[in-house]
């Protein structure tokens, strides 16, 4: 069953006197429970964008957004009946509250669940001491913070989890410490996951499939170990390409040459076509509007013929 | 050249010296500013609420000679209707300090009440509340106050909200600027998602992560507010005469200029009143703000 369905989502960031950035221009995605989706992308192509609007943090331009068949409605000033749906955010040292307890902020959580378990129980569940309740943030390091913000996401047993590059500022080896306990507890618990990272080496430990996100749209999906061993998109390639081996000979990941465009003036046709190795007369003038993999190289036949008339 | 280690060697042993306990406080508070700031209004404190005790003479009888000198007896020396000036000086701190955090209170509640809202809420919440601020911006303070009480007619009450209306735009402003900068942290965006109410998210997540400088906003503004409430009194917009007010006192002092004391004792309590919270004030922002307080340092090396 699919928990969260996301389809066509447009949303734009407007401010004043510039025009709107389309951060998502039309991205599709489900996520069904009990399933681990990661989605990865560089900096900047609009990950932290979809994942708030899944939360309803942004408003949505265009497309639909549904979570167990009903729509997921924009957070105003009206209290959040829909918990089922919790976020752990990118940055350690704002996703909890400087002046308030561990344990309290984990209580916030148990209070929606109503669950009878207790904030040192779910300390413990992600692997932190119980006396940390009595901690304040400034006295957890990066690492453990997170942790408590997971804790207090799960604490109020969300059928749909959010990690926005919950583990970006941590080091290497705390990373795939939390991103497994992350894996760990949601499933465990029967919650969908929506794993946001730009490290793909660390989504393929533990997606079951991986979206793979450019500039607004969903380039590639699939399941995670054909999406690492036969990458489809040339995005996909260049991004694996780039990740470093420990095969001991010495080979440099390759840097994907160019930067990301602006997401308030896309290139026309396929957004990648401006940095693509294979680019072909019709990246340049057409979108790619197809899946798994929007890249004119792997074009349904029937789609082939009929723009090979045009 | 060469008395200069000795200076440092006597000083550090002047540090030595210090009594543990103010060693042991913070350092923005060791600092000889923030001692003074403390000591001088903790005393005036004192004052006010001892002031029965410690007046020699009844701060409304006109029973002396007039327009005595200071000296033994009356150490402030006495007015033109021979009331002895002392008395009525530490009388005037019941008056001027319980009024002026009455009145720095009420601005704090009152703006930070309207900034957080207008912050918070943003929309037309927002531009009605901060037009309305910028309204009494557009004012020069003292003018406005000015009007506000005649308006409302001479009494102390009067002055006092006279300077509430001018005085709460700034913490609306301060307000704002905060809740903005802290409505859009994610741990603020958690509690929502965690099914927070917009009133239980002002006052869980946002409230005690803009108190700080808020407080520290009121406390420099307890000069100001005590200048504004005696300046009305001295204009004759505040404290009726018999009141020991130090505005008014001030004020009736100007009318026997030669008799120097008259005028400047209650001047130089409003004055040490100001200063020891502008001192109180600088010390906590340097206290609470750790990037300020890095600043003055190295502007200091
Ligand atoms: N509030 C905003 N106003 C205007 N533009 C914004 C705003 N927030 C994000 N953007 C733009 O939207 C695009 C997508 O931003 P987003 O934060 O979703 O990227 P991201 O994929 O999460 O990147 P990262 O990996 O660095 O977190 C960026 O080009 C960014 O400049
Ligand atoms: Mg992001």
């Amino acid at each position: 069953m699919t928990l969260l369905s996301i389809a066509d989502l447009v949303v734009e960031h407007r401010s004043p006197g510039q025009p709107p950035v389309r951060a998502v221009a039309g991205a599709g995605l489900t996520v069904a429970a009990g399933e681990v989706v990661g989605l990865v992308g560089e900096s900047g192509c609009g990950k932290s964008t979809l994942a708030r609007a899944v939360c309803g943090l942004h408003n949505v331009a265009g497309g639909s957004i549904t979570f167990e068949g009903r729509p997921v409605t924009p957070l105003g000033l009206r209290r959040r009946a829909l918990t089922g749906i919790q976020m752990v955010f990118q940055d350690p040292y704002s996703s909890l509250n400087p002046r308030r307890r561990a344990g309290d902020q984990i209580a916030d959580g148990l209070r929606v669940s109503g669950d009878s378990v207790t904030p040192a129980d779910l300390l413990e569940r992600v692997g932190l001491p119980r006396s940390f309740t009595h901690r304040h943030p400034h006295e957890l390091s990066g690492g453990q913070r997170q942790r408590v913000a997971i804790a207090r996401a799960l604490a109020a047993r969300p059928r749909l989890l959010i990690g926005d590059e919950p583990i970006s500022a941590l080091d290497a080896s705390a990373q795939s410490q939390v991103a497994t306990l992350m894996r760990d507890l949601a499933v465990d618990s029967g919650a969908g996951l929506l794993f946001i990272s730009h490290d793909l080496s660390v989504v393929r430990l533990i997606a079951d499939r991986i979206a793979v996100m450019y500039l607004g749209k969903i380039v590639e999906i699939g399941d995670t170990a054909s999406v690492w061993d036969a990458p489809q998109h040339p995005y996909t390639q260049a991004l694996l390409r780039a990740i470093p081996h420990p095969d001991g000979l010495g080979t440099l990941p390759a840097e994907l040459p160019g930067d990301v465009p602006d997401p308030a003036d896309p290139p026309p046709g396929c957004r990648f076509h401006p940095r693509c190795p294979h680019a072909m007369d019709i990246c340049r003038v057409q979108e790619p509007d197809f899946g798994p993999a929007a890249c004119w190289l792997h074009a349904p036949s029937d789609l082939t013929e009929q723009s090979a008339k045009v | 050249m060469s008395q200069l280690p000795l200076a440092v060697k006597r000083l550090s042993v002047t540090v030595k010296r210090l009594p543990a306990a103010l060693r042991r406080l913070p350092e923005a508070w060791r600092r000889p500013q923030a001692v003074a700031g403390a000591v001088v209004a903790l005393a005036w404190l004192l004052v006010a609420a001892a002031a029965p005790l410690l007046a020699p003479y009844d701060p409304l009888a006109q029973e002396l000679p007039r327009l005595a000198e200071p000296g033994p007896g009356h150490w402030f020396g006495t007015d033109q209707l021979g009331r002895d000036i002392l008395s009525r000086v530490l009388y005037g701190a019941r008056v001027s300090i319980p009024l002026t955090l009455l009145l720095v209170a009420l601005s704090v509640l009152i703006g930070g009440f309207l900034g957080g809202v207008a912050g918070y809420f943003g929309r037309w919440a927002d531009e009605v509340i901060m037009r309305f601020a910028d309204l009494v911006f557009a004012f020069p303070t003292i003018i406005l106050a000015m009007v506000v009480a005649a308006a409302l007619g001479a009494s102390l009450t009067n002055a006092v909200l006279a300077v509430l209306v001018v005085a709460w735009a700034s913490y609306a402003r301060v307000g704002r600027g905060l809740v903005l900068a802290v409505r859009e942290r994610e741990f603020v965006l958690s509690g929502r998602l965690l099914g927070f109410s917009v009133w239980r998210s002002l006052r869980v997540d946002v409230l005690p992560n803009v108190v700080g400088p808020v407080l520290v906003l009121a406390t420099l503004d307890m000069g100001t507010a005590l200048l504004l409430l005696s300046g009305l009194s001295f204009l004759g917009l505040g404290a009726k005469p018999p009141s020991a007010e130090w505005g008014a006192m001030v004020a009736s002092g100007m009318e026997v200029f030669d008799s120097w004391w008259v005028a400047t004792f209650p001047g130089l309590a409003i004055l040490t009143v100001v200063l020891a919270f502008n001192f109180l004030g600088d010390t906590l922002r340097d206290a609470l703000d750790p990037r300020t307080a890095r600043a003055v340092k190295e502007r200091a090396l």
